[in-house]
């Protein structure tokens, strides 16, 4: 059965853009269905904000269904609000009470400036992502399933990895602003595969270095990990930086070429 | 990521200049952009860019669903034009062009969704058989299967813009069958 919150106050981030000043605003929801999502909520509220000829509260989403990682949202000091292991898209009314008062910011890390209000410039993450470039793989047809020979635990182990939907949130939940939970799991899913292996060095090396080009350094918080809707553990981390080591051992003949 | 027919286009141009912004192409292109972006924000209307995608929305699902009939899409296109009206006159697109507005792009959007809405009906309507996901309850079979009329639309078309998204221009193309010949499929 669904019921009515009545009287929820909302403050809410709101900056023109980057260089402008930003404070929080106050907005008062009388009365909201709990099967609403947080961000139909929000959805309610501008709507209402443009009747009234103010402007809307600019925020990023997308699928709704916590799988593009283009949703954000600080919600309470919390990346992706009070509930675990999912995205800001995937929480409901129903895990506030009446009364309740919700303080919303966008992700706040120097590597991701703001653009508006509580939305956030994420490309830092496609350089990292750029640097790691190609694997080697034929191109055409798609293969046959089970040609490449993969053990269970393996698959499941890089499917892990594989689940982050890049949104940002450990950036956000980390006090450095460290994307070494993002960049591990990104190096994590490839290297742990046989497709992975030509070029997993040089791939490893250039991510870090990318990384470290933007993000601050990880010093082993674990906010990351709590934060993640996907719930990817840091010992993604642990593979990455023994795999970077190893790089910079395995790749010593480029270093001399350079 | 582009759409697979642009790409035919752009390869040519690998490794040649970018045309730079002064390009009359380009000023073209930014001025009609600006008019339409700026038309929005000076309608000074009440109704927000949702309250129109929401109305569109209901009379597209009502109407041009997967099944059609001649009466709701006749009904749907003397709604449809009415209340692109209102939303051309009664908009009301709050913030300016300046800085990110979401409200503007959702507007510029939901223009769209008219044109395009109304160019579905148009087509649903004219097409007077059923085959595929067009549905037309007056032309089924007995058992409530699609019935086609390859007699008059064994065609591909497709519609031209002409400036008036009521009227836009049709172009058609006979199917010919030489090797395989038209059937009908059963899905029982």
């Amino acid at each position: 059965m669904s019921h009515n919150l009545k009287n929820i106050t909302l403050k809410i981030w709101r900056q023109d853009g980057p260089q402008a000043k930003g404070n929080f605003e106050t907005h008062v929801i009388d009365e909201i269905t709990d099967e609403a999502s947080f961000l139909e909520m929000l959805d309610i509220l501008n709507d209402n904000l443009v009747h009234a000829g103010k402007e809307a509260v600019v925020f990023d989403h997308d699928c709704r269904e916590g799988i593009c990682g283009t949703c954000s949202l600080m919600i309470d000091g919390q990346a992706h609000g009070p509930q675990r292991g999912t995205a800001t898209c995937q929480l409901h009314m129903r895990q506030f009470q009446d009364n309740a008062v919700i303080t919303i910011e966008p992700w706040r890390a120097s590597a991701f400036p703001l653009i508006k209000d509580l939305m956030v410039d994420r490309s830092a993450f496609d350089r990292v992502i750029e640097s790691g470039g190609y694997i080697t793989a034929e191109t055409g047809g798609a293969p046959d399933a089970n040609l490449i020979p993969i053990a269970k635990t393996i698959a499941d182990a890089a499917m892990d990895s594989a689940e982050c939907i890049g949104c940002g949130a450990c950036v956000a939940a980390c006090p450095n602003g460290a994307a070494n939970l993002f960049t591990a799991a990104k190096v994590a899913h490839l290297n742990r595969l046989p497709q992975g292996q030509a070029e997993r060095f040089s791939r490893v090396e250039s991510m870090v270095e990318t990384m470290d080009e933007y993000f601050g350094s990880c010093t082993n918080h674990g906010e990351c990990e709590a934060a993640c809707p996907k719930e990817i553990s840091i010992d993604v981390i642990a593979l990455m930086h023994k795999d970077y080591r190893k790089a910079k051992f395995s790749n010593r003949k480029d270093l001399a070429r350079k | 990521m582009l759409p697979y027919t642009i790409g035919n286009y752009l390869a040519p141009m690998l490794n040649k200049s970018i045309p730079g912004t002064d390009h009359p192409e380009f000023k073209a292109a930014e001025e009609a952009a600006r008019l339409r972006f700026n038309g929005y924000l000076s309608t000074g209307g009440t109704k927000s860019p949702d309250h129109f995608h929401r109305e569109l929305g209901k009379i597209i699902w009502d109407y041009c669903g997967m099944e059609r009939t001649k009466e709701g899409l006749t009904k749907a296109l003397s709604d449809l034009p009415a209340l692109y009206e209102e939303f051309k006159t009664d908009l009301c697109v709050t913030g300016n062009g300046e800085s990110m507005n979401q409200t503007l792009e959702k507007a510029g959007r939901v223009d769209d969704f008219f044109q395009l809405g109304m160019l579905m009906c148009r087509d649903a309507l004219d097409r007077e058989e059923s085959c595929g996901g067009h549905f037309r309850s007056e032309y089924q079979t007995e058992e409530g299967e699609a019935l086609r009329d390859d007699e008059n639309y064994c065609h591909v078309s497709a519609y031209q813009w002409g400036g008036d998204p009521m009227k836009p221009n049709l172009n058609v193309e006979k199917l010919e069958f030489e090797e395989v010949h038209l059937a009908t499929r059963s899905y029982k």
